[in-house]
């Protein structure tokens, strides 16, 4: 039985290589992060910086967002692992961002409605 | 024969019998056993916060009265809703969840036991921290809800609000850490056979409320610690001078007041949707409807928060999509009640004590229901906040809803609890008394609120008329405590009689009552299997009517978690966190450290502990 | 019911102990959804300076603040926990296949990556109550503060945590048999990198 298991885990189980891999790329993104902002805000950020401003947040949040996916589906293997724990931890995550975004529309809409009179 | 077979396994186990005496409560992970420390000491402070309630209704039968002054009253009313909703509704349903769920799911423990236990104890210190606060004449007074700025340094310098800020983070890991131990007990311990779809309604509402308890508490303990900074630190978070606003908190409250609202009352929702079946012998009408309609109120709950900010100027869009989410959320409700009423259509009702307190759960709950239909309109709501109609409105459905239903629920599992049933005649005058206090205390607030009689305003003029119904409304609330007395003796009386309650007193329909009562340590001799809905009705039918008296088994074989006390050792350590830091100007951070030391070491010990991994990693192939 | 022959006898098949640290991982996101939602909506109501991006200049004093927010520092720091939980995913590996020299190694090198993630970090804290930005200051601080610090204090509690199972590792206490500890302590390990992950654009890269 435990035989049957190992040999089950072995043929979706990544190697250290993949994780290597997925650590490298995860290196890659962050460093694509920092370059987004310095492309965008940075002293030599020059015209381009001014055009990449209005894309600069989704950019990032997308950018962040496919960092979060990476971690939690292979290092904390739950892309090979009961989907149980996968809607353990995605269910409080939409509860979590209707809460901040409700949050943040709440200020943003207060702010308005106050400063409108 | 002499001796049955009966009595000689019952005789070799009471000779195996659970240890008494103080060291063992102390140390028990018998969830059977917490369940009775939650509904003792929950008891305890539910009569504590009645008369509270009763010293209120003192102060307001007379107009320009002066019986206490406005610094008690508002002590009073803080820690009456502070107490009735964590230390008296909330432990009260964890006793039914650390009784029931495990056996409900025919298994012979919760998950992790000693988390049970750590659970209680944090309760426990927690409760009593909050009381103590009264012995240094500084009890909480700035509402259960503790709107800022009023919570500041500023307008709050004593410990008032510090006993309340610290006294509810204490009770917050309580609350998380049975939240992650009920969670997994249903969904992990479940007997062969019993899918989520099988399981009985008490156990769904139950786990349902785990999920609210896990999602919205840590917001309350970030909003607290964001409180802590604001009076112990000096920031501004919802300070105005310092950039902070005060409405966030508000916010921040009702994210999580919201849920908590449905964590008081779908417990309640499961209590009654157990009893009805039973005493209508009649299966419940509209299972799966039951489920996802608790499950869809669960869910909307956290998209209603600001329906009680509606006299905050949030602006006309705000207003209008969370009237709407909570006009919607009146919907899965209504199913509810139609599927109870179905459920009792065409029944054989058993006029009973627990059939009693749950029909009346129903039609008490429809009226809170109905008023609370009517502040979900901005407009009417505009009149309504802050007023007694809203008192009116939340006592109707957290006493007429949540009260009534865990009344009916002690009737009903009294039996299988305590091997005693209670007292038929006394329970029915508990129960009149109580329909009777109950609408002629609330009943009338409906009208002095619409009068615009307002909430926590320790007196009120003559002119304004509202004395005649005030005084109504005292006489209800000490007719209420009359009824209690009657239940107090009722439970005096009856624990005083002879322990002789069947197995299966009411011809009930789940697996509780398929063991003997009060169940032996292990609860059932043999895991069962079970096969559909109402396991116990259906074995009943196919043996051709109720079962002969269950023998408790020896237990032989069976391995029971051990005792413990390294879960109270970390209790009093976190608790002693807390107490810390609301000291810490005066003993800088030292007791915090050594409080923090204490835990460590309570929670090593815990986790180093022999004799328990065969409960964390039950393996397969034992006769479990 | 799935017939993976686990040999657990639960409903699900699954282990208690890693379902338990799931469900605390959800919980947990609510609490930093909170602290986040605070961050977002308060940073940006200071009455005075010092900013995160932008010179300030005290009216009343006359007294220039640089901007607070340095991103090689927090680049490097990031860059270390990212690595710690790929170290992380490398020792529970070994620790799942009894290869000891593997788990240590691994191991000790997470923990080194958490060490100097919270050294980092107070380096930072300190650096920038030096540069004016304290918790009382104004409310950009005062939200940085308790998020970053909380985070931290999460961090603090997983490297003494990983240390534990260091320890364990090295007197032999921790065989295949047991490296479902080890992977619930990596759980951990992960998600406060996760939220990391989050922290690191919306206060430090976002303007």
């Amino acid at each position: 039985m435990a035989d049957a298991h190992s040999t089950a885990e072995a043929h979706d189980h990544p190697t250290p290589g993949t994780y290597a891999k997925i650590g490298l790329f995860l290196f890659v993104l962050t460093a694509l992060e920092v370059g987004l902002y310095e492309g965008t805000f940075g002293e030599h950020a020059g015209t381009l910086g001014a055009s990449l401003q209005p894309f600069f947040i989704p950019l990032l949040l997308f950018l962040s967002a496919i960092k979060f996916a990476l971690v939690a589906m292979y290092y904390m293997h739950l892309k090979n692992d009961s989907k149980l724990f996968s809607g353990v931890f995605v269910f409080p995550i939409i509860i979590a961002t209707v809460i901040i975004l409700g949050l943040v529309a709440l200020q943003a809409y207060h702010w308005a409605f106050a400063a409108s009179g | 024969m002499a001796t049955t077979v009966l009595d000689q396994q019952r005789a070799h186990a009471g000779a195996h019998a659970q240890k008494t005496g103080l060291w063992s409560w102390l140390t028990t992970v018998d969830h059977k056993r917490i369940g009775i420390l939650y509904g003792t000491t929950a008891f305890f402070f539910f009569l504590l916060g009645g008369l509270e309630a009763l010293l209120i209704r003192i102060q307001l039968a007379r107009a320009d009265n002066n019986f206490l002054s406005p610094e008690t009253y508002n002590q009073l009313f803080t820690m009456h809703g502070t107490s009735m909703i964590f230390l008296a509704i909330m432990p009260l349903s964890a006793m039914f969840f650390n009784f029931m769920i495990p056996l409900m799911i025919g298994a012979r423990d919760v998950a992790f036991p000693r988390l049970n236990a750590f659970s209680y104890w944090v309760f426990l210190l927690g409760g009593l921290f909050l009381n103590a606060s009264f012995l240094f004449g500084a009890a909480p007074d700035q509402g259960w809800y503790g709107y800022a700025n009023l919570t500041s340094r500023q307008f709050s310098p004593g410990h008032n609000v510090d006993f309340w800020n610290m006294g509810l983070q204490i009770l917050g890991v309580a609350s998380l850490a049975a939240g992650v131990n009920f969670f997994v007990t249903v969904i992990n311990m479940r007997t062969r056979g019993m899918t989520m779809m099988r399981m009985p309604m008490f156990v769904w509402m139950s786990f349902i409320t785990q999920i609210l308890i896990l999602l919205a508490f840590p917001v309350i303990t970030v909003a607290l610690i964001l409180l802590i900074f604001d009076r112990f630190f000096g920031t501004h978070f919802f300070v105005p001078a310092g950039g902070g606003d005060p409405l966030l908190w508000q916010h921040f409250f009702w994210v999580f007041g919201h849920p908590e609202v449905y964590i008081l009352v779908l417990p309640a929702f499961g209590i009654i949707s157990e009893i009805l079946p039973v005493f209508s012998r009649k299966p419940l009408f509209g299972y799966a409807a039951m489920v996802f309609s608790g499950a869809f109120i669960a869910f909307l709950g956290f998209g209603v928060w600001s329906h009680h900010m509606f006299t905050t100027g949030m602006g006309p869009i705000a207003d209008t999509f969370f009237s709407l989410t909570t006009m919607l959320i009146a919907i899965p409700t209504g199913v509810k009640i139609f599927n109870w009423m179905g459920t009792m259509w065409g029944g054989s009702i058993q006029y009973r004590t627990p059939m009693y307190f749950a029909v009346a759960f129903i039609a008490m709950f429809i009226i809170g229901g109905l008023s609370g239909v009517m502040h979900a309109s901005p407009p009417a709501d505009l009149q309504q906040n802050d007023t007694y109609f809203i008192v009116a409105h939340f006592h109707y459905v957290l006493f007429g809803g949540s009260i009534f239903a865990l009344t009916a629920g002690a009737y009903y599992w009294w039996p299988k609890m305590f091997g005693r049933l209670l007292d038929e005649k006394l329970g029915k005058v508990h129960f009149w008394l109580m329909l009777i206090g109950f609408n002629l205390t609330f009943f009338p607030m409906h009208l002095v609120g619409l009068h615009g009689m307002p909430r926590r305003t320790y007196t009120y003029p003559k002119e304004l008329n509202f004395e005649s119904l005030n005084q109504l409304e005292t006489l209800g609330s000490f007719i209420l405590g009359l009824g209690f007395l009657v239940f107090l003796f009722n439970i005096l009386k009856t624990t005083r009689g002879p322990r002789n309650a069947p197995a299966d007193p009411w011809n009930g329909a789940t697996l509780e009552w398929a063991i003997p009562s009060p169940p032996p340590e292990w609860n059932f001799a043999e895991t069962p299997v079970v096969h559909g809905r109402d396991p116990l009705w259906e074995l009943k039918r196919q043996r051709g009517g109720r079962l002969p008296e269950p023998s408790p088994g020896t237990g032989a074989g069976i391995h029971i978690p051990p005792p413990s006390y390294w879960p109270l050792v970390s209790a009093i350590g976190v608790t002693g966190i807390f107490v810390a830091l609301m000291m810490s100007p005066k003993w800088g951070p030292w007791g915090i450290i050594v409080a923090i030391s204490l835990t460590f070491f309570g929670i090593y010990n815990w986790l180093f502990e022999k004799g328990y991994s065969e409960f964390t990693t039950p393996q397969g192939g034992g006769h479990h | 019911m799935s017939d993976h022959a686990h040999a657990l006898d639960t409903t699900t098949g699954l282990d208690h102990r890693k379902l338990a640290i799931w469900t605390f991982i959800g919980s947990e996101c609510l609490f930093f959804a909170t602290l986040i939602s605070n961050y977002l909506v308060q940073s940006k109501k200071s009455l005075v300076g010092p900013f995160p991006h932008e010179v300030w200049k005290d009216p009343a004093t006359g007294q220039v603040f640089e901007p607070i927010i340095e991103i090689p520092l927090v680049t490097f720091g990031t860059a270390l926990l990212l690595f710690s939980s790929l170290f992380i995913v490398l020792a529970l590996y070994g620790a799942q296949r009894g290869n000891r020299k593997m788990l240590i190694g691994w191991l000790g090198a997470t923990i080194l990556c958490g060490m100097f993630f919270v050294g980092m970090q107070v380096y930072e804290f300190t650096h920038f109550v030096h540069k004016g930005l304290t918790l009382q200051r104004n409310l950009f601080g005062a939200s940085f503060f308790v998020l970053t610090g909380f985070h931290g204090t999460h961090v603090t509690i997983g490297v003494i945590w990983l240390v534990t199972m260091f320890i364990l590792a090295i007197r032999g206490q921790l065989p295949k048999e047991r490296a479902l500890n080890l992977e619930i302590a990596a759980l951990y390990w992960h998600f406060v990198d996760v939220v990391w992950i989050i922290i690191f654009p919306v206060v430090y890269l976002i303007r």
